[in-house]
């Protein structure tokens, strides 16, 4: 049979027995795919769901049984316990406020010292490269937990029970490695020719890095920190182990406090969890974002 | 002054042994090539040039003075790389500023010496574009004025024409040529193509496999190829070797074929040799009293010209021919040497013997 070009070309009768592979499970597949993922989506949201309900609730509402789903009053008095106390300042707010200085300093520090590891990892011939990135890595194979007690009777040694700094000290050693590990796969992304060229226009080496390869990391060292930061604001064996007054701990020990004792205000709990949860929500959001970016960046005529 | 030297560089990467004691002189002001297949370490051998390798061994003498330790900004000179490495995120006029900015130049000689060269390079409305929005002709041209927008020691040249396409090639190749004669400085340029290499160097030099094959100029190089490997290399279509030995006054061949032997051979009878002849050394048109006999084994048309295909028992000649010859494969016909532009090399080193003779 003849077949000229056009006719070859054509894709309309084609489309007609040869229908795309993902449809052959029929349409009972995807009905089931959709009622499966709805109530995982149910189980996985509904805490969320009920912590933000909690948190609006009276009193009377939330030791209401049966639980009131739809018509309970809403108020806001929970959250003004959160941050107000009879007393002035409440103990929880500054608990947020130490989760702040902590999260964030420890996430400039892993920043400020694994950016640059990541470089160097990435450019120079180092001797046994990969043990050293391996030797590196396992430092995050142990979960907290184990670590704990060591690093406990460590502390107690040097005077750094207790401290902020203790805790700034010990988020920035588990994000370091992160930080290197990340950060090393956006530098290999970036061509050491931009360095070479800048070191011949008669820059040197760390000139080089500051003024073009820098730049360029910008995006990968935005995901990364906010990973990091994600990390130290919720970090909770460590801090409920190494610190133990309302002045030092962070938020995640100090929520956990609230439960206990004879009554626990779950209100308070509640708006509390909302409180805390919200910047995480808001940096993963964030990633999100930069990921993309960091992912585009390598854009480059090779 | 502009003279680059290298002696002895060693690279090993891991097990490759990228440089193998390359050794270089490049005169100053010279367009000076180095030619090689890929992976043959012509640019680790500028990288290195360059400072922006560290070598196991060797040094680099830059105008006379040891350079080998010195930083890359110290060595005054400036690098077209083969993938341009434009800064992304900055305009070509900033890309073409760099080296001035780096040695803190006032903005009135930059953008004096900036224009200067978009002019020479025919780019000044492209300027304010950023590296993604030029095409790889243009991303060309910014990348060799921010080399040329200083006057440093020697200019290296990395595969610059590589990623262009063949007319733009061969444009870029006249205008290079242009402006080395027009500065008059020392040129260093890798290449992988010999046509380059044989148009526009005073000097190549053919490497392989980390260790310099031959240093000369570019009929030195293809005339009186130093061995059997640069001989394949350097010319196209590539030479046909013949493996044969001498016997008294002939060559002959494994095939069983015989030549009158050339007159400059000082080969002893028995030792196994390669008989090497290029293309348009050989004709199957004229009849001469050296002369091979073969089959047609298949013709390409080059427009100019056309290669015959000559099988000689196992072996295929390549054949320059007037692009009106016809034939049909499996024809016999006769193929007729030029024995004095032949070559012969030792089969087991590969070394020419043609030098002494000639």
């Amino acid at each position: 049979m003849a077949v000229s070009v056009d006719e070859a070309m054509s894709t309309g009768p084609v489309r007609d027995h040869t229908p795309p592979a993902r449809r052959f499970g029929g349409r009972g597949r995807s009905v089931l795919e959709i009622a499966l993922l709805t109530v995982l989506a149910v189980v996985m949201l509904f805490p969320v769901l009920w912590m933000i309900e909690t948190s609006i609730k009276e009193n009377r509402d939330v030791y209401a049984i049966p639980a009131k789903f739809f018509d309970f009053t809403v108020t806001l008095d929970h959250f003004k316990d959160v941050f107000v106390a009879s007393s002035g300042r409440s103990a929880l707010s500054a608990s947020f406020l130490n989760s702040v200085v902590v999260a964030g300093v420890s996430t400039v520090l892993a920043t400020v010292l694994g950016v640059p590891a990541a470089w160097a990892y990435s450019r120079f011939a180092v001797k046994a490269k990969k043990d050293q990135l391996f030797f590196i890595l396992s430092t995050r194979f142990m979960p907290p937990v184990v670590v704990v007690i060591p690093i406990f009777l460590m502390y107690r040694q040097v005077g750094l029970i207790d401290t902020k700094l203790g805790l700034i000290l010990i988020y920035t050693a588990f994000n370091v490695p992160f930080t290197i590990w990340m950060m090393k796969g956006f530098v290999d992304e970036v061509p050491a020719e931009y360095e070479d060229a800048a070191m011949l226009d008669g820059y040197t080496r760390l000139q080089a890095f500051w003024r073009f390869t820098l730049p360029l990391l910008l995006p990968g060292i935005a995901a990364t920190a906010v990973f990091a930061l994600i990390f130290s604001w919720n970090e909770f064996v460590f801090a409920i182990f190494l610190t133990s007054s309302d002045d030092v701990r962070t938020a995640p020990p100090a929520i956990a406090g609230l439960i206990g004792g004879t009554t626990v205000d779950w209100g308070l709990v509640a708006a509390a969890s909302v409180v805390f949860a919200l910047p995480v929500l808001v940096f993963a959001y964030l990633v999100r974002k930069h990921l993309v970016a960091g992912v585009t960046l390598g854009a480059v005529r090779r | 002054m502009g003279t680059v030297a290298v002696h002895g560089l060693c690279k090993s990467f891991g097990k490759v042994q990228a440089l193998d004691g390359v050794t270089l002189d490049v005169p100053d002001g010279s367009f000076f090539v180095v030619l090689g297949p890929s992976g043959a370490g012509k640019t680790t051998t500028l990288r290195a040039i360059a400072g922006l390798e560290k070598l196991d061994a060797g040094s680099v003498h830059l105008d006379g003075r040891d350079a080998t330790g010195d930083a890359p900004a110290a060595r005054d000179l400036a690098m077209v790389f083969q993938s341009y490495a434009l800064y992304p995120r900055h305009t070509a006029y900033e890309n073409i500023a760099s080296p001035l900015r780096a040695r803190r130049c006032s903005s009135s000689e930059i953008a004096a010496a900036v224009e200067q060269m978009s002019s020479l390079l025919h780019i000044e409305r492209l300027l304010q574009r950023r590296p993604a929005q030029l095409s790889g002709g243009e991303m060309q041209r910014v990348a060799l004025a921010r080399a040329l927008v200083r006057r440093p020691r020697a200019f290296l040249m990395d595969e610059p024409l590589t990623n262009l396409d063949l007319k733009l090639r061969v444009e870029m190749r006249t205008e290079l040529t242009r402006i080395h004669r027009s500065l008059g400085a020392t040129f260093v340029y890798v290449t992988n193509d010999q046509v380059e290499a044989l148009s526009m160097a005073d000097q190549v030099a053919v490497l392989k496999e980390g260790k310099v094959q031959q240093v000369g100029t570019p009929t030195e190089v293809y005339e009186r190829p130093a061995n059997q490997w640069v001989a394949g290399f350097v010319g196209s279509p590539p030479i046909s070797l013949l493996a044969c030995h001498a016997e008294g006054d002939r060559l002959v061949g494994a095939e069983g074929w015989t030549l009158p032997r050339p007159r400059w051979t000082t080969a002893e009878d028995g030792r196994p040799l390669l008989l090497g002849l290029r293309a348009e050394d050989l004709s199957v048109e004229q009849r001469g009293d050296a002369s091979l006999s073969g089959e047609l084994y298949g013709l390409e048309p080059l427009g100019d010209r056309t290669v015959v295909d000559v099988r000689v028992g196992t072996e295929i000649l390549k054949v320059k021919a007037r692009p009106t010859v016809t034939g049909t494969p499996g024809e016999r016909l006769h193929v007729t040497v030029d024995l004095d532009r032949a070559h012969l090399f030792d089969a087991g080193t590969g070394l020419s013997l043609s030098e002494a003779g000639r």
